[in-house]
C-alpha cells in the first residue's frame, strides 16, 4: 500500500518535472516574426480584440470608454488592464508568461526597451510614428523605432501665486516678482526670507515635505536627481540620455548643487526633518493645495491632485512653474524639466495582423476626432503628435504653464536624463540614503560615495543580466 | 477488503491527486528548476546552475542582513506571543465572568488583513512617535518592536483559542489529585498542567514560529524595510530581489527555494523536539 503510494507519487512528480522542462524549452525558441508593423499587405480582418496593458491607474476608467467606442466603430474589442499604482513591471512579467499576452504595452524609455527589447516590434512604419512631432523623442535602436512617446510631461517648482504676491508686498521683500527668480542664490534669498516671515503669510513652511516615505521618495531620488545628472551628461550632440546610459561611472560632478536644493527644500519646509520619513506624495500636495505652504516639486500630472482634494484653496490661475535652481553656471535660462517616461509599445510575438490592429487603434486614439478630444479632455497628455492643433492643447494650468515654458524663447529646457539611471534598484537605495541623511544618521559624503558606487554594480548587473 | 482498495485505489484518489499536483506539486518543482535559471518570464529560461545560488550570497548582504534580522523577530515574537497568551488563557478559564466576551475581543484582531493592519499600526506608531518628533522609520529599532508589538497584537488571540481548549481538556481528577498531595499553585502549573498541554504548546509553537519567521504583508506594510533594507525581513527580500531588478529573477527563485528549506527545517525540528515532550492521558 504504502509503495504504491510512493511509486505513483514519483511518477506523477517526474512526469510534471519533465512536462515543467519540455514546456520552458520549446517556447524558449519563439519564432514569431520580427519584421516591422505597419505593412499594408497585412489583413487585420480576422482580428477580434487587442490587448492593452495600461499605465495609468488614475485613468483607467477614461480607457474604458475609449475602448467601447472604438469597438463599436470597428468591431474590435480592446482589452484594457490596468497594473496598479508601482506594480506596472510585475504585471507586465505576469501577463507576458500568458497564452494571450498584451499586444500594446509601455516602456519607460530606453532602459525599459533593453529589458523587453525581445517583445518590443519595430514601428518606423507606422503612422503613428510619421505624425510624431520630434522624431527624436522616439526610442530608437538602430534603424528601427521601438517606443513611440505618447505624452510630455514637466516638474518643476509649483508656486502659489496667491502667496507669492502677499509675500512681494512685505516691507523688505528680496524680489517684488517671480519673474525676477532666474538663479539658486536668489531663490533661496526669497526662501529664507519668506520663512522668516511665514507667520505673516500664513504658511507652515515654504516648500511642502519633502516625502521621503518608500515608495513616495521617486520626486528626490528620481526627478531632483535629474538636474545633477542632465549638467554631468549633457552634450553638445546627441541626447543626455543616452551618454548617460552608456555611462558606468557616475562622477557625480554636481552633488553639491544637489545638496543645495535639497537642503533649501528641507530646512524651509513645513514639516520637521525627522517627521520626513513618513510622508506620503499625497499627503504633501494636500500641504500645497490647502495653502500650508507656497512651494512645491512636482509635475503637471499634479494638477487633478491639487484640485481634487477637500478644502482645496489654491485656484487655478494662480498655479504655475518655477524650473529648479541648483546653482549651476548659466541656469538663469535654464527651463523645466521636459521629456516622458510613457513610451507605447507593440509586442512583437504575437501575429502580425494583431500587430498592425494595435497601431491602427493607437492611430486613431490620436487623429481621429472623438479620439483626440478624449486624449485632450479625459486623459490630459500634452501629446507630442501633428494630428493636433494649437486649439486642441490641454487646458489645465500646470499643462498650459509648462507649454509656456517650452515656448519661451532663448530657454532650454532640461532632458528626462534620469531615463538612463541603471535600475530601479538604484533608485531605491538613493532615496533610503537621502532619508537617512535627512535623519542625521548619515553624512552627505557617504551619500554620494554610495550613489557612485552603487552606479557601478548596478550597471554590471544589468549588463550580465 | 484489502484487495479492494487496492484495486480502486488509484481512481478514487485521483482527483484529489490532480489537484494537489496543479497546485502544490507542479508550482513546486517548476520553481526548483526556475532557481537555477535566468530569466524574465517564465517560459523563457536559460539554465545557469548555481550561478543564482552564489549570487544570493555574494551579490550584496542582504539576504544575510535579512536573515538575521527575521531570526531576531522570530525569537523574541515566539516567546512574546506565547507567555502573554497562555497568561490569558491561564485567566480566561478561570471562570470569571463575561470570559466569552473577552475570549471573542482577544481573537477578533486575527481576523484582519496583514496589510491593513500594517498601515493601521504604521498610523498609531507614527503618532504616538510625533510626541518625540520621529516617525517608525527613523530608527531600526523602532520598526523592530513595532512589527514585535504589532504581530502580538494579531497572534496573542489566536493562540490563547488553542491554549484555552488545552487547558479545558485537562481532567479535573489530576489536579484535584495534585492538591490533594499538597501541591502548591506553582507546582500545580509545572507538573501538570504544562505536560497536559503539550500538544497544544506543539500547535502554538509551530504556528507563531512558521507564521513569524514568513511574514511578509505586516512587513510590507508598517516599514517596508525602512530605513534602508534594516528592517527587511526573508519574505520581502525575496520579493524585492525578484521584482526590484531586472535580471535577478532567478536570484530571488534561489533565495526563495532557500527560503523554503529553511523553514521547513526549523518547522520539522520543532514538531520533533515537542512532540517528544508529549504524555499520553
Amino acid at each position: 500500500m504504502k509503495n504504491l503510494k510512493r511509486v505513483i507519487a514519483l511518477s506523477m512528480a517526474g512526469c510534471m518535472m519533465a512536462g515543467a522542462m519540455a514546456a520552458c524549452n520549446t517556447e524558449g525558441g519563439d519564432t514569431s516574426s520580427k519584421a516591422a508593423v505597419g505593412e499594408s499587405s497585412v489583413d487585420t480582418k480576422d482580428v477580434k480584440s487587442i490587448y492593452f496593458l495600461n499605465f495609468k491607474p488614475e485613468i483607467a476608467d477614461k480607457y474604458a470608454t475609449i475602448a467601447e467606442q472604438y469597438k463599436k466603430e470597428t468591431g474590435i474589442e480592446v482589452k484594457v488592464t490596468t497594473a496598479a499604482s508601482g506594480e506596472y513591471e510585475q504585471t507586465l512579467t505576469a501577463e507576458m508568461a500568458k497564452s494571450e499576452p498584451p499586444t500594446i504595452f509601455q516602456i519607460n524609455g530606453p532602459v525599459g526597451y533593453s529589458n523587453w527589447a525581445e517583445w518590443c516590434a519595430d514601428l518606423k512604419n507606422t503612422d503613428l510614428y510619421n505624425i510624431l512631432s520630434d522624431k527624436s523623442l522616439a526610442v530608437t535602436k538602430d534603424d528601427g523605432v521601438y517606443g513611440i512617446p505618447y505624452a510630455v510631461e514637466g516638474y518643476g517648482i509649483i508656486y502659489n501665486d496667491a502667496i507669492m504676491q502677499k509675500y512681494f508686498a512685505t516691507s523688505g521683500a528680496k524680489v517684488t516678482s517671480v519673474d525676477e527668480i532666474n538663479s539658486f542664490d536668489k531663490l533661496s534669498a526669497v526662501v529664507e526670507d519668506m520663512t522668516a516671515k511665514k507667520a505673516d503669510l500664513g504658511i507652515d513652511g515654504v516648500f511642502g515635505s519633502t516625502s521621503l516615505k518608500t515608495g513616495d521618495d521617486w520626486r528626490w531620488q528620481t526627478h531632483l536627481m535629474d538636474l545633477p545628472l542632465y549638467y554631468e551628461f549633457k552634450t553638445d550632440s546627441g541626447s543626455s540620455i543616452t551618454s548617460c546610459l552608456n555611462s558606468t561611472e557616475l562622477k557625480f560632478t554636481y552633488a553639491d548643487n544637489y545638496k543645495k536644493i535639497f537642503d533649501l527644500y528641507t530646512n524651509n519646509s513645513c514639516t520637521e526633518k525627522s517627521l520626513l520619513g513618513g510622508k506620503t506624495v499625497d499627503e504633501s500636495m494636500a500641504e500645497f493645495a490647502t495653502g500650508k505652504c507656497a512651494m512645491i516639486q512636482n509635475g503637471n500630472w499634479a494638477w487633478g491632485q491639487i484640485n481634487g482634494i477637500d478644502g482645496n484653496q489654491v485656484k487655478a490661475e494662480d498655479v504655475k512653474f518655477l524650473p529648479i535652481y541648483t546653482g549651476v553656471d548659466g541656469e538663469e535660462k535654464q527651463g523645466l524639466c521636459i521629456g516622458t517616461e510613457n513610451y507605447f509599445a507593440i509586442n512583437s510575438k504575437v501575429d502580425a495582423a494583431t500587430q498592425k490592429a494595435s497601431a491602427d487603434f493607437l492611430n486613431w486614439l490620436f487623429t481621429s476626432e472623438y479620439g483626440k478630444k478624449a486624449v485632450k479632455d479625459d486623459l490630459g497628455f500634452i501629446a507630442p503628435f501633428t494630428s493636433f492643433g494649437d486649439n486642441e492643447k490641454p487646458e489645465d494650468p500646470l499643462a498650459k504653464s509648462v507649454l509656456s515654458w517650452m515656448e519661451k524663447d532663448g530657454y532650454k529646457s532640461v532632458e528626462w536624463t534620469f531615463g538612463g539611471i541603471p535600475s530601479e534598484n538604484w533608485k531605491k537605495e538613493f532615496g533610503a540614503n537621502l532619508l537617512q541623511y535627512v535623519q542625521g544618521q548619515k553624512e552627505w559624503n557617504a551619500v554620494v560615495d554610495e550613489a557612485k558606487s552603487s552606479w557601478t554594480t548596478e550597471r554590471e548587473a544589468a549588463a550580465t543580466a | 477488503m484489502d484487495k479492494v482498495i487496492k484495486k480502486w485505489f488509484p481512481l478514487f484518489a485521483l482527483p484529489t491527486f490532480v489537484a494537489f499536483s496543479i497546485a502544490f506539486l507542479f508550482p513546486f518543482f517548476m520553481g526548483l528548476y526556475l532557481s537555477f535559471c535566468k530569466f524574465k518570464v517564465v517560459t523563457n529560461t536559460t539554465f545557469v546552475w548555481f550561478d543564482n545560488y552564489v549570487k544570493a550570497f555574494t551579490a550584496n548582504g542582504d539576504f544575510l542582513n535579512a536573515l538575521w534580522f527575521t531570526t531576531k523577530f522570530t525569537i523574541v515574537s515566539v516567546i512574546s506571543i506565547n507567555i502573554i497568551a497562555f497568561i490569558f488563557a491561564m485567566l480566561l478559564t478561570k471562570s470569571l465572568k463575561g470570559t466569552n466576551v473577552f475570549r471573542t475581543i482577544f481573537f477578533m484582531p486575527n481576523l484582519i488583513g496583514g496589510i491593513v493592519l500594517g498601515y493601521i499600526w504604521s498610523m498609531m506608531i507614527n503618532g504616538v512617535l510625533l510626541t518625540w518628533q520621529s516617525t517608525i522609520t527613523t530608527d531600526a529599532k523602532y520598526g523592530f518592536w513595532g512589527l514585535v508589538i504589532l504581530m502580538n497584537w494579531q497572534m496573542i488571540g489566536y493562540m490563547m483559542i488553542i491554549y484555552i481548549s488545552g487547558i479545558q481538556n485537562i481532567s479535573p481528577d489530576l489536579l484535584e489529585a495534585a492538591e490533594i498531595d499538597g501541591a502548591n499553585g506553582w507546582q500545580k502549573l509545572i507538573h501538570v498542567t504544562l505536560p497536559q498541554i503539550m500538544p497544544s504548546i506543539t500547535i502554538c509553537l509551530f504556528l507563531t514560529l512558521t507564521n513569524s519567521f514568513r511574514l511578509f504583508d505586516q512587513n510590507y506594510a508598517l516599514t517596508a524595510g525602512a530605513p534602508g533594507k534594516q528592517t527587511q525581513m526573508l519574505a520581502l527580500d525575496i520579493y524585492t530581489t525578484f521584482y526590484g531588478r531586472v535580471g535577478w529573477q532567478g536570484v530571488g527563485q534561489a533565495k526563495a527555494v532557500i527560503f523554503s528549506i529553511l523553514v521547513a527545517a526549523i518547522a520539522l525540528t520543532q514538531l520533533y523536539l515537542t512532540r517528544s515532550k508529549e504524555v499520553e492521558n
